[in-house]
């Protein structure tokens, strides 16, 4: 029970997706111009990352090693179109807002890199555990970052009027260049925290994590990223 | 003539696939902090994404379509790009050694590119014809290896300057993509 939570709580905040391990960056920069389309997306992925953790972790001891990377590829390609036939049924105006970001969950690199780094190694229970926190992780920050560029960028949140007469919204932060200012900004901030703790405890301030390809499965080029 | 002129430059610069579509991020933030690996990444992407468009028009409109199947669209596509990945490499390996050493290494990564798979979807979803396609993934590759290659020169010439500790490394990469983002923004007056 205790390594249960301790899988499924890393992912919410030790381990956050975007901001800790800096992966998926494509959908947390593309679809976070509001904080609607954040949690429709982030609930996507916690769909196809939980079951597709499941089923790897179930099958990791038929799969060959040498061609699992195509194994979780397919495993997950199928579970996005899924989602891409449950959405256009029950989510259409969702749908169409996400566009192509929604097929494109699957070369998504949470999804691989957890299928590689945790669930091909861990019983299903753990694994179920993992791809939960490591979703919800995925979805509170995408829809905070969508939050807050819908804030800064149309005066709104969830699509409903918040700020106060004469606001005048920023209109970059809704645009490309916005997205990842914000991010990169969020970032610094999240470095900066964890770097005046460090400081507390005594320790050297280190530079913040960099973008990790060796944990988007099978790269055997990580070390030039 | 002029058709294509537009589509080209309009893929390249207006709607550049990683500034303006948000498409291949990764790649873009991870590979661009040396110009060496930018060139190579950039080149392998353009090589792959022309293929790969041209390579899922067909089998969208041989197979897909005469069988009913464009649910699959998804699946079908990734895995003739995992499989295209898979064959370039063992090509390259094989016949053209030299190419293969500057591009080899970044062929297992693109896979898992989105710039690639993003450039088939799109291509599909605008129903362009072969040409065309050809064209657009051509154009759009060379401004994802543009961009790339313009953040790589700008993060070298940063890796030398004093920074706050928690901005260096991605943090200010991505602050300097949201710039070049802005720049290229002016782009939009051209179409």
């Amino acid at each position: 029970m205790n390594r249960l939570w301790k899988e499924f709580s890393k992912g919410l905040w030790k381990d956050l997706p975007p901001f800790k391990l800096v992966l998926g960056l494509c959908p947390v920069l593309a679809v976070t111009n509001t904080a609607d389309n954040g949690l429709g997306m982030g609930i996507a992925v916690v769909f196809v990352l939980t079951l597709s953790n499941l089923v790897v972790s179930l099958i990791r001891s038929i799969i060959p090693p040498k061609v699992r990377i195509v194994c979780f590829i397919a495993i997950s390609a199928s579970l996005v179109v899924a989602v891409e036939l449950l959405m256009q049924a029950y989510a259409y105006p969702l749908y169409q807002q996400l566009g192509i970001f929604v097929p494109l969950i699957v070369v998504n690199c949470i999804i691989l890199g957890r299928a590689e780094a945790f669930a091909f190694k861990n019983p299903p229970l753990l694994a179920i555990a993992d791809g939960l926190g490591m979703g919800i992780g995925f979805t509170m920050s995408l829809t905070f970052l969508g939050g807050l560029r819908e804030l800064l960028g149309k005066g709104q949140l969830f699509g409903a009027d918040v700020t106060w007469q004469g606001f005048e919204p920023l209109g970059f932060m809704v645009e490309a260049p916005g997205a990842f200012v914000s991010l990169g900004v969020l970032l610094a901030i999240m470095n900066f925290a964890e770097n005046v703790q460090r400081r507390r405890k005594g320790l050297k301030a280190v530079e913040g994590p960099t973008h990790d390809c060796g944990s988007c499965g099978g790269c055997s080029s990580a070390s030039n990223c | 003539m002029q058709e294509f002129f537009v589509l080209f430059i309009g893929a390249m610069f207006v709607n550049n696939i990683v500034l303006a579509q948000y498409l291949g991020n990764c790649p873009f933030i991870g590979t661009s902090k040396e110009s060496g690996v930018a060139v190579g990444m950039g080149g392998a992407v353009v090589f792959v994404a022309v293929m790969a468009a041209a390579i899922t028009w067909l089998v969208q409109r041989h197979v897909l379509v005469p069988f009913e199947l464009g649910y699959l669209q998804t699946l079908v596509f990734i895995l003739v790009i995992a499989s295209l990945v898979q064959f370039v490499e063992m090509f390259l390996k094989k016949m053209v050694p030299p190419l293969y050493k500057s591009l080899g290494i970044f062929l297992p990564l693109i896979t898992t590119n989105c710039a690639v798979m993003g450039i088939a979807l799109i291509c599909q979803r605008e129903e362009f014809g072969l040409m065309k396609t050809v064209m657009f993934a051509f154009a759009s590759g060379l401004g994802f290896m543009i961009a790339l290659v313009l953040l790589a020169g700008i993060r070298e010439r940063l890796a030398v300057r004093r920074l706050p500790i928690a901005m260096r490394g991605t943090p200010i990469g991505l602050v300097m993509a949201g710039l070049m983002s802005l720049a290229f923004f002016a782009f939009k007056g051209m179409i």
